[in-house]
């Protein structure tokens, strides 16, 4: 038996589909990677649904699949849309899990708490007009188109990415002279010293 | 004191000369454009495909394309172009010296084609100044040709001296936008089956 299994489903592919209570996420998602008759060692994707029915909860959507046994497992936490939207972030069990859960954060807003870099990854980082995923974002964005030009006029193209990786771990040291001016004008952290990391 | 017909016949002669200044620049201009590629999507595939040997632009003074703006004539951007790239090909055609000429290739990068929608850039022509369209989803080949020939015509047309026919783009602002908010607005404006859908929605 799954710990803190709320109920399960099955889908229209046969894929079995578990829907895990917010809190005991973290425990339930541990469980089933540690223990040896399961062995979910790989997580696929990490994805969000809202659906149109406003009085259905978003669900955030984990795929996990056991390389060994070659089985499959979808692992749902449903989140009431007029509650906070937070989840504890799987990245301490599958570190691959950092960019999925940056996208759904970007793209509905649902925060991970534990992420250890959680900030936008499609939209650049100024962008102000919310979660274009969310059933409540207009197609064409709130701003209008003017707005929308000047804003991304202004964005800074650096700025799209952290030190690391723009400097490609230890490069950070050989990165020209004017990237590094730019990067200190438009930019978060510090420049690494060359051999810093270790 | 000089008669009318002397000024006339000296006007005539200055005239001549510019002519001929006039068309030797620009033909050698016309005939030895060097293309900056900035393909984003499937159009950019065609532009491949009119650079290789079955249709190969290189018949028409394109064979060097520069991979660097600083070595380039004309800017082709083959594919939408989505905002967060608006900063970049600014910076780009910024970078390009004069003369520059730029070609919209496709449907995306002149109207925004299918992409109406929260991320896209409506047409660059709201981030840099077009000279030539070329339609389609993506264009053949032929078409991108037929647009390089339209750029050929375009710059033969053009004078050093007349300043009404000479091409000066000024530098663009650094940040600012290149057109009025409105006309962007207006330009941008939804159309075909778009229009059933409201930005209140």
């Amino acid at each position: 038996m799954i710990p803190g299994v709320l109920r399960e489903a099955k889908a229209r592919d046969g894929e079995h589909i578990v829907y895990v209570a917010r809190e005991r996420l973290l425990e339930t998602m541990r469980w089933l990677k540690e223990t040896p008759d399961q062995a979910f060692d790989y997580l696929v994707d990490v994805t969000a649904v809202e659906y149109r029915d406003r009085e259905r909860p978003l669900e955030v959507v984990y795929f996990l699949r056991s390389l060994s046994r070659k089985v499959d497992i979808r692992v749902k936490v449903e989140l009431d849309a007029a509650d906070e939207l937070a989840v504890d972030s799987v990245w301490s069990l599958w570190h691959g899990a950092d960019w999925l859960e940056r996208e759904v954060f970007d793209m509905f807003g649902i925060t991970f708490t534990g992420h250890p870099d959680l900030r936008r990854i499609l939209m650049w980082e100024t962008y102000a007009e919310g979660n274009p995923l969310r059933k409540s974002f207009p197609l064409r964005g709130r701003f209008s188109r003017a707005e929308q030009v000047r804003q991304a006029l202004n964005a800074n193209p650096e700025a799209h990415y952290s030190l690391e990786e723009l400097s490609i771990a230890d490069a950070g040291g050989d990165l020209p002279e004017d990237m590094r001016e730019r990067l200190k004008r438009g930019e978060r952290g510090t420049i690494p010293e060359p051999g810093s990391r270790e | 004191m000089k008669t009318v017909g002397e000024v006339q016949s000296s006007n005539y002669l200055l005239a001549k000369f510019e002519n001929l200044v006039d068309w030797a620049v620009n033909a050698s201009r016309a005939n030895s454009l060097w293309p900056m590629p900035f393909g984003t999507a499937c159009c950019a595939i065609e532009f491949m495909a009119t650079a290789a040997s079955r249709f190969d632009f290189a018949r028409f003074g394109m064979e060097r394309q520069a991979f660097s703006p600083r070595q380039a004539d004309v800017l082709i951007c083959a594919g939408r172009l989505p905002f967060k790239l608006a900063p970049v090909i600014r910076r780009i055609y910024d970078q390009m010296p004069q003369p520059k000429w730029v070609i919209s290739m496709g449907a995306c990068a002149s109207t925004g084609g299918i992409f109406d929608n929260y991320s896209m850039v409506q047409g660059i022509d709201t981030i840099v100044p077009v000279d030539v369209y070329v339609p389609g989803c993506p264009p053949r080949p032929e078409g991108l040709l037929y647009g390089v020939l339209l750029l050929h015509k375009k710059i033969k047309g053009e004078s050093l001296f007349d300043h009404v026919r000479r091409r000066d783009e000024q530098p663009l602002d650094e940040k600012g936008l290149r057109l009025a908010p409105e006309t962007i607005d207006e330009i941008s404006e939804p159309f075909g089956n778009s229009i059933h859908q409201f930005r209140s929605s």
